[in-house]
């Protein structure tokens, strides 16, 4: 079984090797400034939590901000948390890429750029990937159509 | 004769009675000789009728036991399409067993699935691909209309927007007995079509008076 | 004479999206150097249908059908990964005969789904058709047993939230204990045929090897994964539902080559012949699906479930607002994110072993672009 890490208690660990970093934290979840992302998954996934699976990334537009969602899981040590990371501003919301740590976030991120329009900073290959150059908007945002 | 068990409807006689007045009329009226047909019937009609509907038939009588689909599959129908394909519905037995790679050697064309914008224009291009004659059968309710994906921002609202369609099959997605039936309708729809109906072919007699 | 030297030069090749060995409308675009592929994109969206946003407009019930047509060759473990994460979001409990009922379809759905993967493989390899032919008359047997349960033959719409939609009719019991029983026999026949087969063996061994790490470090998942020797599967590792009262094995391969998902495939279908036998023995008598409101509303919160499908790890995060419809549905791919590799695997081998690699991921198409 697949222990759910408690949010609160990442979140120290990763304040303590990274100051300022967290946002918020609860039972679940560990929220990270956007600008202090790549530095803390660097440190999840180097540090003795060894999260080596990236499971999911995704993300959700909440008007006020955009939301990344990274469901992190460690094979080795099988627990898991949810990483998340806001991004206010709805013109050009951009992030950094985890692509050099889990290759599996590649066409994740693509997808995202695609459909919710974040942009991701050193992401090889960003570009739409389900719909076609040159579609109006990006679907899953809330105030589409 | 009264044959035990049946009741009597129509008497012997009252039968004789009908097979003498049926006689009878006949041969009050057929007093005078029946002109032979030529001078009755249009003969250009008749020859032209008969040599091109007779052709014609069978060209699609053979057509119709060789219509070769491509091997098309845009989505979950596809599945039920390969479905008829392998042994338990069997095509084959329609002569249709094989599904061609290439739109170049079919001449059926199943949209088997929902068409996005994306692949519209892949679409478009292999039916432009396909030699005439050409028939096209929309298979399943996204091809048909959209299906549960109308209202996507991404999805053809119909095959029949980009591509004209002979006959829809229902479904979500339709049984292989359902395409079967479908193709059936295909194969109607080959045998009956008149493809002299509105060619202003010359008449024949007016060839043999030159 | 002097033998003069000879070049080529590289060119584009573009598979797909009509090609009949990509599995419906993927794409690549692939640079060759003589037949070498020196270089490979993959290209997704054919089939992009929106089924997320169409999911924000939709009651949680409504969305079930929707889940259907993702990975349309395995729709009753989309089911059941669905309901499962509004089960685990709304707190719904699940009554014992209907995760029984779960395991037993799901465990079907793998075993036909397998069946298509190692049909498809080797007809990639050239024999055209014929081993299709009889990985297809063991799966019509399958489709009978479903279409018994739900009337449907690919889209079942089978799970609803706290349960299943019908109890089995009386005739389902014999006729799944008999698919239970022959089935082991009908892998025997598959394994005869194919598996010590030299051309087989010449056309998959050590053919596109994916290391250990990289499969890992890509999030590869299902047997893509276990082939590469990481023994790592969600029915046992994240328990879900009521796999814990299963004894079963995990099958791992040592190479991550193509013969080795091949292999993984074929076993797990023995196993899940094992499961299904266990199950039939345990499944208890009474209801079939709790009591619900015929509207669920789940409270205002997130969730993420996800379970083994037959292709790797199939996920759905749920964003809730106690509407009766999700604010966000999201689901993890398990084959495009599988795909992630390609371009590894493939550079360096001819174009037909290219055909083979991609066809031993066994991908479709409805859940990578959705």
């Amino acid at each position: 079984m697949t222990v759910a890490l408690v949010g609160t208690g990442v979140a120290e660990a990763v304040s303590k090797s990274i100051p300022g970093s967290i946002l918020a934290s609860d039972e679940k979840t560990v929220v990270v400034s956007a600008d202090k992302l790549y530095p803390a998954a660097e440190f999840l996934k180097t540090s003795e939590f060894a999260f080596d699976y990236l499971a999911n990334l995704t993300s959700a537009d909440y008007l006020d901000y955009f939301e990344v969602v990274y469901h992190l899981v460690s094979l080795k040590k099988n627990h898991s948390l949810v990483l998340k990371t806001r991004i206010y501003g709805r013109e050009a919301p951009a992030v950094a890429s985890v692509v050099p740590l889990w290759r599996g976030a590649e066409l994740q991120e693509r997808e995202v750029f695609d459909l919710m329009g974040i942009s991701f900073e050193g992401h090889p290959n960003l570009k739409r990937i389900l719909l076609w150059d040159g579609f109006p908007g990006h679907p899953l945002r809330r105030d589409y159509l | 004769m009264e044959v035990a068990g049946i009741p009597e409807v129509y008497s012997s006689r009252e039968l004789n009675l009908a097979e003498g007045a049926e006689i009878e009329r006949l041969r009050c009226t057929a007093t005078q000789p029946v002109p032979e047909p030529s001078e009755w019937l249009d003969e250009g009609d008749i020859e032209k009728n008969i040599l091109l509907t007779t052709v014609e038939r069978m060209i699609h009588w053979g057509r119709h036991y060789s219509t070769w689909p491509v091997n098309f599959g845009l989505a979950c129908c596809a599945f039920e399409m390969i479905s008829l394909a392998v042994s338990r519905f069997d095509i084959s037995r329609f002569g249709m067993e094989l599904l061609r790679a290439s739109p170049r050697q079919a001449d059926l064309m199943i949209v088997a699935g929902t068409v996005t914008w994306k692949m519209a224009p892949a679409v478009r291009r292999l039916y432009d691909q396909m030699p005439e004659p050409k028939w096209v059968l929309a298979m399943g309710v996204c091809a048909i209309s959209g299906g549960t994906f109308r209202e996507s921002y991404s999805v053809v609202p119909g095959v029949n927007c980009i591509i004209p369609v002979d006959v829809y099959v229902p479904g979500c997605p339709p049984r292989p007995e359902a395409l079967m039936y479908g193709l059936m309708q295909i194969h109607d729809k080959i045998t009956s079509a008149d493809t002299t109906k509105d060619l202003k072919l010359p008449r024949l007699g007016g060839a043999r008076q030159r | 004479m002097e033998a003069t030297e000879t070049r080529t030069e590289p060119f584009v090749i573009n598979l797909g999206p009509h090609h009949p060995s990509t599995h419906g409308v993927f794409r690549m675009r692939v640079t060759f150097d003589g037949e070498v592929v020196v270089d490979v994109e993959p290209m997704f969206g054919y089939l992009h249908r929106g089924i997320e946003k169409l999911a924000e407009g939709r009651t949680y019930t409504q969305i079930i059908p929707l889940t259907d047509r993702l990975d349309y060759l395995a729709s009753m473990t989309n089911n059941w990964g669905y309901v499962m994460a509004v089960e685990k979001l709304a707190g719904v409990p699940v009554p014992e005969r209907a995760e029984y009922l779960r395991v037993i379809v799901g465990e079907m759905m793998r075993i036909s789904s397998h069946l298509l993967a190692t049909g498809f493989l080797i007809n990639e390899l050239g024999a055209f058709f014929t081993p299709l032919m009889y990985m297809y008359r063991e799966r019509e047997k399958i489709l009978d047993l479903f279409d018994m349960l739900c009337g449907q033959r690919l889209t079942y719409n089978y799970m609803r939230v706290g349960g299943v939609s019908h109890d089995p009719p009386p005739e389902f019991w014999p006729a799944v204990k008999r698919f239970v029983r022959e089935m082991p026999g009908y892998i025997d026949e598959y394994e005869g045929l194919v598996t010590t087969n030299e051309i087989v063996l010449a056309r998959t061994k050590d053919v596109g090897v994916l290391s250990k790490e990289l499969a890992i470090n890509a999030s590869a998942s299902g047997p893509f994964l276990r082939a590469t020797g990481v023994d790592w599967d969600l029915r046992r590792d994240d328990t879900y539902s009521i796999y814990d009262r299963f004894k079963f094995d995990i099958p791992v391969g040592t190479n991550g080559d193509v013969f080795d998902r091949y292999m993984c495939r074929i076993q797990e279908m023995r196993q899940c012949c094992r499961i299904i036998e266990q199950a039939l023995q345990q499944i208890p008598r009474g209801e079939f699906r709790a009591r619900l409101p015929h509207l669920v509303r789940p409270p205002a919160g997130e969730v993420y479930g996800h379970i083994e499908a037959p292709r790797g790890e199939l996920g759905f995060y749920l964003v809730s607002d106690n509407s009766i419809a999700p604010y966000r549905f999201h689901v993890r791919p398990s084959t495009m994110i599988n795909l992630t590799t390609l371009r590894d695997l493939t550079i360096g081998w001819k174009l037909a072993d290219l055909i083979v690699i991609f066809g031993s991921i066994d991908v479709v198409l409805g859940e990578i672009d959705r």
